[in-house]
């Protein structure tokens, strides 16, 4: 690799080793800062923004955002080199949405693969499909979120519409240059009925080469943290679903469509 | 497939077995000691090892034996289920001193019965003047105990108890029964000419042992009578039956040869319960109970005379009655060791003599035990080598998710090397086991001594800010003072020095109890089942294994390493706190609470300067005199620039997170402890070898420990293990594991110690078995030695300490062993809570 990529700098809020919830095995995730959405549940709110910011964290300040290069970053994912090998895990970008740094992301996915350690990313596919198109070759899975089939819900929960993400789906999955599996976030008032779990599943069913759809609970794990960036949280007093509730949309999901359902990453 | 590793449920005998073992506290009982005390006033003017041998057999022939309800394996040391016995001729004055207290007492309580009382102290009187104990006080040179008296290191475990720690050929009885060892004592007794020089002690010796063999039979013996006795006024058909069958088991073993899988699960039985009433000595380990016990339980199931639910069964009572065994312990040791735990380590798993695996049903159904059971004992281990089934360890993880702390795992590709560089045979390294904690050691072949001394290694590092003194005496090597120093390597230098003086003190407090023991307290029962004591004529004790380590253990190794790292970071790289102020610091705990520490070092250097000037420092003089020197010594600024330095401190980077630098720090500063210990042999002609573990005293022995360089108060467990220092691990348990792996564990050949904490979630579903089970194989491949998890949520054990009545029966692996959470002292549920939970 050009010595020009490994310098590739970006920004990113966190790096987590041994997590194990999202793609297959042992992986270290890459945590990119920014997004383009401003979902209502998001448990990291401090990656929405792209501008460095102060987190209060009990009591103390912390700074939230740091420029990396590639390099740097590698440099902690190849620690766990050997977790990885056993476990078949490996680097997962997540954020924030990566696509928001298509350069950096790219570089990361590209040197992760020539180094021979398995990637993933989490994202909404919120781009331009050219964008997109040029990280697929370096991507072993493409972790992605749909949250709604209904434009006009997406758009009041999330502050987009759905239509470009939709669409970028459909071209992932028919380009076939990655393993794309579909995730959704269910969450309380917004999509957690049948009918809209269903319908997802249904679209996600007809996405070629799918063959796998996650359900993940919505938590309340983030909310201290838009306190501490003295922001409200608006799901209020919401409540995570309760077990039969999943097990019940998973079965949903599975009477629609004959994609394999899992609950959580 | 080699093996059928399906599960058999758990039996209501075994749920009612349990029950009724844990209805009330444990109880001290006198007959051993009265036993004992009467047959050595018998046999005055005899033999010492003709003494030993008719004293245990005076003892098994008369102590109360009882059949407990319900079970299928006998043999009770005890009338009262989990009781204890004492062992007066090691030590007896710290248990009378205890006699007020033991039954309400933080750790391990006790119930003893005034007449109890009585006995123990008639008894007890004979042993004035004839104990290993003072033997080994008057072996010991001048400045070990003082050494010793200002907690440096302490050999307590085998200074007043037996040594234990030992697993013994299980499948030599198994195979030949007692009669055949007497077969192989007599023939050896011919042997004998009457002109050999060693004729003496060698037809003493074989005589000890085959008196010993004998007396074990006739135990059996009684066992079966009682049974036979219970059986004919037994009302319930079903009962009778089992009572008859236990009564022609113990006919049968372990005088000859077991003939079937039940009969060498009792034969087993036998033989473990036995040697731990012959010696006081914990740890007594089963060893690879997996494989000895195999070819009886393939055969029977073969000839369709044994069901996989009854060998199930079987082995679950036998899990049962590890837990009834007990041992009491002095107040400091109980700290120390806390949980009742007695280290009967049983493993799993692993390769033959040539290599190859070895994983079987029992294997699995050994794991499948600890399920059913759910209690403390055995210490279950696991061997992984890359040849292990994945789902033997798949298995192993399912247990460890349910929070019993077991199994601990255990690294073949670092233990079997290791173990080879001390000297053992390829076959004999392949075919290890574990012994208590975590000694690696070749079964029925060796004398480890695996828990000779905890050594503390952060009290050397405070005797270099004081060059050497401790409470005012010239205790240590008068190293240069630290003020004086211009770089790095001076201090650590000094460090090293002082390391080693109290090293070759440690190996002279050590050698001076192991000389008591071989001269006091020769065990012929047990050299009946440990080679070569037979062929060599003598006692384990006196040299007769074929191999002969002492293993004391170092700990406190991250306080050190983050310690050392923080001297040379702030004091001489960068230069932003002098090392006046930092030995002040110290000295005046950062300037916190002023606790018993601090006083004790103040007002010990008040004493010397007192004295020199010609006045005497009277408790009280000395008292007020310290309050005013410490009044006025810190000032505000004083509070204020430590404070700055705890700040300063708290951004360097720790041990445990995966830094390659502090790291390869840690592991030069667990050589000061390691590499000198390969320079001494014990008295019966070993090596002594390394072990960086520190069961739980870390807790107490921190309270011992002055405030160190890494920001540590005075008074706060040292760090435990060669883990990470609690709550200093940050970057996730991969880091974590890479940071310890760091270590040099090839040359801590007696064993190191790694903890890690997780919460049940991490281990949810096939996904997060998989994940966990890879995560320890990547830790293994790059050199761990050993780990082990507390699976538990940090809010289920607040609540436990809440309300301990609601969780009587929540185990936590505490450190190299599982202990029931309530029965714990309060400072180390503290430090277990405390402890980095790992992940997500």
């Amino acid at each position: 690799m050009a010595e020009t990529d490994l310098k590739t700098k970006g920004r990113i809020f966190d790096i987590q080793r041994y997590s194990i919830h999202d793609g297959t095995g042992i992986r270290t995730i890459v945590f990119l800062k920014g997004c383009v959405l401003r979902c209502r549940w998001c448990c990291n709110p401090e990656s929405q923004s792209y501008d460095v910011e102060t987190l209060v964290v009990q009591g103390k300040p912390k700074i939230i955002g740091r420029d990396v290069t590639v390099e740097e970053v590698m440099e902690i994912v190849e620690k766990d080199r050997g977790y990885y090998r056993r476990s078949g895990g490996g680097l997962t970008l997540s954020g924030g949405e990566s696509l928001c740094q298509p350069t950096f992301a790219k570089a990361l996915l590209k040197e992760a693969k020539e180094r021979g350690i398995n990637t993933a990313m989490e994202s909404m596919g919120c781009a331009s499909y050219e964008v997109v198109d040029e990280i697929l070759e370096y991507l072993d899975t493409y972790l992605m979120d749909i949250k709604h089939t209904n434009p006009n819900k997406h758009k009041e929960f999330t502050g987009k519409s759905n239509e470009l993400m939709l669409e970028n789906a459909r071209k992932i999955a028919a380009s076939g240059k990655t393993k794309l599996v579909i995730r959704v976030p269910v969450i309380p008032t917004f999509n957690d009925t049948p009918e809209e779990i269903a319908d997802i599943a249904r679209f996600a069913d007809k996405l070629p080469g799918v063959e796998k759809i996650h359900l993940l609970p919505y938590h309340r794990l983030g909310q201290d943290k838009y306190e501490g960036l003295g922001r409200p949280y608006l799901m209020g007093e919401a409540l995570p679903p309760e077990n039969d509730h999943m097990l019940m949309l998973k079965k949903v999901v599975e009477n629609v469509s004959d994609l394999v359902c899992q609950i959580g990453g | 497939m080699r093996y059928n590793s399906t599960k058999v449920p758990k039996t209501e005998r075994i749920t009612k077995l349990v029950e009724d073992l844990y209805a009330k506290m444990p109880e001290i009982e006198s007959a051993r000691a009265r036993l004992l005390t009467e047959s050595f006033q018998q046999t005055e003017g005899k033999p010492l090892l003709m003494r030993k041998a008719l004293s245990f057999a005076h003892i098994l022939k008369n102590i109360p034996i009882i059949i407990r309800e319900n079970e299928l394996i006998v043999g009770s040391s005890t009338i009262a289920p989990r009781g204890c016995q004492t062992f007066p001729e090691f030590s007896y004055d710290w248990l009378e001193a205890e006699f007020e207290t033991v039954a309400t007492r933080e750790a391990d309580p006790f119930y003893i019965a005034d007449h109890t009382k009585k006995e123990l102290k008639e008894a007890n009187a004979y042993w004035k003047g004839r104990t290993t104990s003072e033997l080994a006080t008057e072996y010991m040179a001048p400045e070990t105990k003082l050494a010793m008296e200002h907690n440096i290191f302490t050999p307590g475990n085998y200074f007043y108890n037996g040594v234990g720690h030992v697993t013994v050929q299980y499948e030599k009885v198994l195979a030949i029964g007692y009669e055949g060892i007497m077969k192989e004592a007599g023939a050896e007794l011919l042997k004998c000419k009457p002109g050999d020089g060693d004729y003496a002690t060698r037809k003493t010796f074989l005589e000890a042992v085959i008196i010993s063999c004998q007396a074990v039979i006739d135990y059996a013996g009684r066992y079966a009578e009682l049974a036979e006795k219970e059986a004919a006024g037994c009302m319930d058909a079903a009962r009778r039956v089992e009572l008859l069958q236990i009564a022609s088991n113990c006919r049968n073993v372990p005088a000859k040869g077991a003939t079937t899988f039940y009969e060498a699960c009792q034969s087993f039985w036998f033989v473990q319960q036995l040697l731990q009433v012959e010696s006081s000595g914990h740890s007594i380990s089963p060893g690879r109970f997996d494989q000895y016990m195999y070819p009886y339980y393939k055969k029977d199931l073969e000839n369709g005379t044994l069901t996989r639910e009854f060998a199930q069964e079987l082995i679950d009572c036998i899990w049962v009655k590890l837990n009834d065994l007990n041992k009491v312990r002095d107040a400091d040791s109980a700290k120390g060791f806390a949980g009742y735990s007695l280290f009967q380590n049983l493993i799993v798993g692993g390769q033959d003599e040539a290599g190859r695996d070895v994983t079987n049903d029992l294997s699995f159904m050994c794991i499948d035990a600890s399920a059913h059971v759910f209690l403390p004992m055995p210490s279950l281990s696991i061997r992984v080598w890359n040849g292990t089934p994945h789902e033997l360890l798949v298995r192993a993880a399912e247990l460890t998710r349910t929070g019993i702390g077991l199994p601990a795992y255990y690294n073949d590709e670092v233990i079997i090397p290791s173990l080879m560089s001390m000297g053992l045979s390829l076959e004999d390294a392949r075919t290890y086991n574990i012994i208590g904690c975590v000694e690696p050691q070749k079964a029925g072949k060796t004398n480890g001594w695996h828990d000779a001394a905890f050594f503390n290694m952060c009290r050397p590092l405070e005797l270099v800010f004081s060059s050497g003194v401790d409470k005012g005496v010239q205790l240590g090597p008068k190293t240069k003072a630290v003020e004086e120093m211009t770089s790095f390597e001076e201090f650590f230098d000094a460090y090293k020095e002082q390391m080693e003086y109290f090293i070759e003190l440690l190996v002279n407090a050590d050698n001076a109890i192991d000389q008591a023991h071989a001269d006091r307290a020769p065990l012929p029962y047990l050299a009946s089942m440990v080679d070569d004591c037979i062929a060599r004529g003598k006692t384990c004790e006196q040299g007769g294994c074929v191999y002969n380590f002492t293993g004391p253990q170092g700990f406190g190794i991250a306080n050190v390493a983050d310690s050392l790292y923080t001297v040379k970071t702030l004091v001489f790289d960068e230069k932003k706190v002098s090392m006046a102020e930092l030995k002040k610091a110290l000295l005046f705990n950062y300037g916190k609470e002023i606790n018993s520490l601090v006083v004790s070092q103040v007002a010990g250097n008040l004493a010397n300067e007192m004295t020199k000037a010609g006045q005497i420092p009277t408790p009280e003089v000395l008292a007020r005199a310290s309050e005013a020197v410490i009044k006025e010594a810190v000032t505000a600024e004083d509070r204020k620039r430590f404070d700055e330095i705890l700040a300063m401190i708290e951004e360097i980077p720790k041990f445990g997170n995966d830094i390659e630098e502090v790291d390869s720090f840690a592991r030069e500063v667990a050589y000061t402890y390691t590499k000198p210990m390969l320079r001494y042999k014990n008295p019966r002609g070993g090596q002594y070898q390394a072990g960086l573990y520190p069961v739980s005293a870390n807790v107490p022995l921190g309270a011992q420990t002055g405030a160190t360089p890494d920001g540590r108060l005075a008074g706060v467990p040292v760090a435990d293990g060669v883990s990470p220092s609690a709550g200093k691990d940050v970057n996730g348990p991969t880091a974590a594991a890479n940071s310890v792996a760091t270590l040099d564990h090839g040359i801590a050949s007696n064993g190191t110690l790694f903890n890690q904490k997780f919460h049940p979630s991490a281990l949810s579903g096939a996904a997060g078995l998989d994940n966990f089970v890879n995560l320890i194989r990547a830790y293994f491949d790059r050199k761990g030695s050993h780990v082990q998890f507390n699976v538990v949520s940090r809010e289920t054990l607040l609540d436990a300490q809440a309300h301990p009545e609601n969780y009587k029966h929540l185990v936590v692996r505490v450190a190299g062993y599982s202990a029931l959470f309530t029965t714990l002292s309060k400072s180390l549920q503290d430090d277990i809570i405390r402890r980095t939970e790992q992940g997500f």
